[in-house]
């Protein structure tokens, strides 16, 4: 007998993205609706948790229903409905979990949480098929840097992460440091590809005993010192150099490290995700040492590496068919470890 | 006709189902627990005690704002949800105005306050000219001080009630220049049954909103629109 298609609705609002998708099977994105704010938060030079908070609400409904309609399907014919519950904003997550309850409640559908970590190692099944658990995942956001083996579906063993910054912060804050402003990522990703990377050498930190664990400070500090020092002696500053060798230092240890892991497991599948994943040098210079080293890389297309909802409809598909459901108390969880339930 | 009232502006989480000039069911809870593990799980005992249909109710009513902004999000994305799903009309109900209205027929002025913090309240005033309810100030967020001025003008004797009288009550008492008075324990608090009481009025003046459009009245701007205001001054 053939199985029963599953679909489901997803709702993502964590961050600074209000996002709904309709997702079949886990692997067929129907919609995929972002309502980014980006800009608004720009103005502030990072996102300010209240007007996150306030732009969700007033956009939800809308990417709902937009979700809905451009996969062309009703609430009825939808089999649970999935939402991102931690970690993020508070407030912001709130609105997503209210909503999907509410909807879920009143639909009188099955309503599964999902973890936003969780999520974006599953935005890498979306795009490819033959992609399975168990596999090496690196984790780069702006709030995560994990080194992870994903046993199955949604089952993960930590191996390594950052002891401070996530690589995605250190990126921010840099970018704030050399006036690039916010998103930091994509702004040095641009910058750097008018600058020699080898122009400065910043810090490669290693974390001394722990070979997958990061530390993203030093080298954070070490480019606010460069800068500290140049203005003090009155030095002129070459902004694409320091973004070229800030994220050359950053993106050397990410390789290093996974492609380091991926061998010492025994695993021939490397996937990254995360929005740090989108950056440009970590694709170029990752898929180079998986080549080398005779290792698969998977890595989302960039709507998928950033925030977004079909990701959280595809975890949520695997966790539906382990048969995980919330109950109508879900409540945000800003700090939700991944794994935990 | 049928309301469903939501009510979460504060510490209480509240739901009521308002049926034809009656309350048929009301569950109000003033404790610690967050409204997003309250608010959903009382509409689901309310729901099955009653096993009221959910598509016989016609309209859902909200308590809007002012009040905790992260309370008025969890209620109106709850609203928002259920009229999304049930596709049925949301009423925006100012939540300082559904306060008085529950104090029917005083013959005093009603003056809820919510605390706002910094020395402010969220406040309006009103009062009954029998069984008709009128507003004499639009819910606003002032200065404690300059409510009392503005009470001090007024020729009645004043009620009030809401979680600020606890905070302001050696104010309010020290400022006043006649006899105050303080609504008692049953309804000085915010209640789910007078937001859909007042959504049937609401409703039968066809003021309605559509589940999309709602979104809450938070009377303040956030700080950081507030900073970058003051700076853009500067």
């Amino acid at each position: 007998m053939e199985e029963k298609d599953i679909y489901i609705l997803a709702i993502e609002s964590s961050c600074d993205e209000t996002a709904a998708a309709v997702v079949k099977n886990g692997r067929e994105v129907l919609s995929n609706v972002i309502s980014s704010q980006i800009d608004l938060h720009t103005l502030y030079g990072g996102v300010v948790p209240e007007i996150a908070s306030r732009k969700h609400i007033e956009k939800i409904n809308q990417v709902v229903e937009s979700a809905l309609n451009e996969a062309n399907m009703t609430l009825e014919q939808i089999d649970a409905i999935g939402v991102t519950y931690g970690p993020g904003l508070v407030g912001a997550l709130l609105v997503g979990v209210a909503e999907a309850k509410a909807i879920a409640f009143a639909a009188n559908k099955p309503l599964v949480g999902v973890h936003h970590i969780e999520g974006h190692v599953s935005a890498n099944f979306i795009e490819n098929l033959d992609l399975k658990p168990p596999f090496m995942c690196l984790i780069v956001s702006g709030g995560h840097t994990h080194l992870v083996v994903v046993k199955d579906y949604g089952e993960f063993e930590i191996i390594g992460k950052t002891r401070d910054d996530a690589a995605g912060e250190a990126f921010d804050k840099v970018a704030r440091a050399i006036g690039l402003g916010y998103p930091g990522g994509p702004k040095i990703d641009k910058a750097s590809k008018e600058g020699n990377p080898n122009a400065i050498p910043f810090p490669k930190a290693k974390v001394e005993g722990s070979p997958y664990d990061f530390s993203f400070s030093g080298v954070k500090s070490a480019v606010l010192n460069y800068l500290n020092r140049a203005q003090m002696t009155g030095e002129e500053v070459n902004y694409a150099d320091i973004a070229a060798s800030f994220q050359h230092a950053v993106v050397d240890v990410l390789v290093e490290k996974a492609i380091l892991a991926a061998k010492e497991y025994g695993f021939k599948q490397l996937a990254i995700a995360g929005g740090v994943a989108c950056n440009t040098t970590l694709r170029a210079k990752m898929k180079e040492a998986c080549d080398k080293n005779n290792i698969t890389l998977y890595y989302p297309s960039p709507i998928y590496c950033t925030d977004n909802a079909a990701m959280i409809g595809c975890a949520a598909y695997y966790e539906y068919k382990k048969g995980v459901r919330h109950g109508w108390d879900l409540n945000a969880v800003p700090n939700l470890k991944l794994g935990e339930r | 006709m049928r309301i469903l009232g939501i009510e979460s502006s504060s510490l209480v989480a509240s739901i009521a189902i308002w049926t034809d000039d009656s309350i048929t069911a009301e569950y109000t809870f003033n404790f610690k627990k967050t409204h997003s593990q309250t608010l959903l799980p009382m509409l689901d005992e309310i729901i099955k005690m009653t096993e009221i249909p959910l598509d016989t109710i016609d309209a859902i009513a909200v308590s809007a704002g002012p009040g905790s902004f992260t309370g008025l999000r969890i209620g109106s994305a709850t609203a928002k949800g259920l009229g999304l799903a049930m596709k049925k009309p949301l009423i925006h109900i100012p939540t300082i105005e559904a306060m008085a209205y529950q104090c029917f027929s005083s013959s005093y002025v009603i003056c809820p306050i919510m605390d706002a913090r910094r020395n402010q309240v969220y406040t309006g005033i009103y009062k009954y000219d029998g069984e008709k309810f009128i507003t004499i100030m639009n819910q606003t967020a002032m200065d404690i001080k300059d409510l009392m001025d503005t009470v001090n003008g007024l020729e009645d004797e004043v009620m009030f009630l809401g979680d600020g009288v606890p905070v302001y009550k050696e104010t309010i008492e020290h400022l006043s220049k006649q006899k105050c008075h303080f609504a008692p324990s049953f309804m000085n608090r915010q209640r789910a049954g007078a937001v859909a009481a007042l959504g049937a009025n609401y409703f039968l003046e066809g003021k309605i909103e559509s589940a999309m459009e709602h979104q809450p009245d938070y009377l303040r701007k956030s700080q950081a629109e507030r900073e970058l205001e003051e700076k853009n001054k500067e």
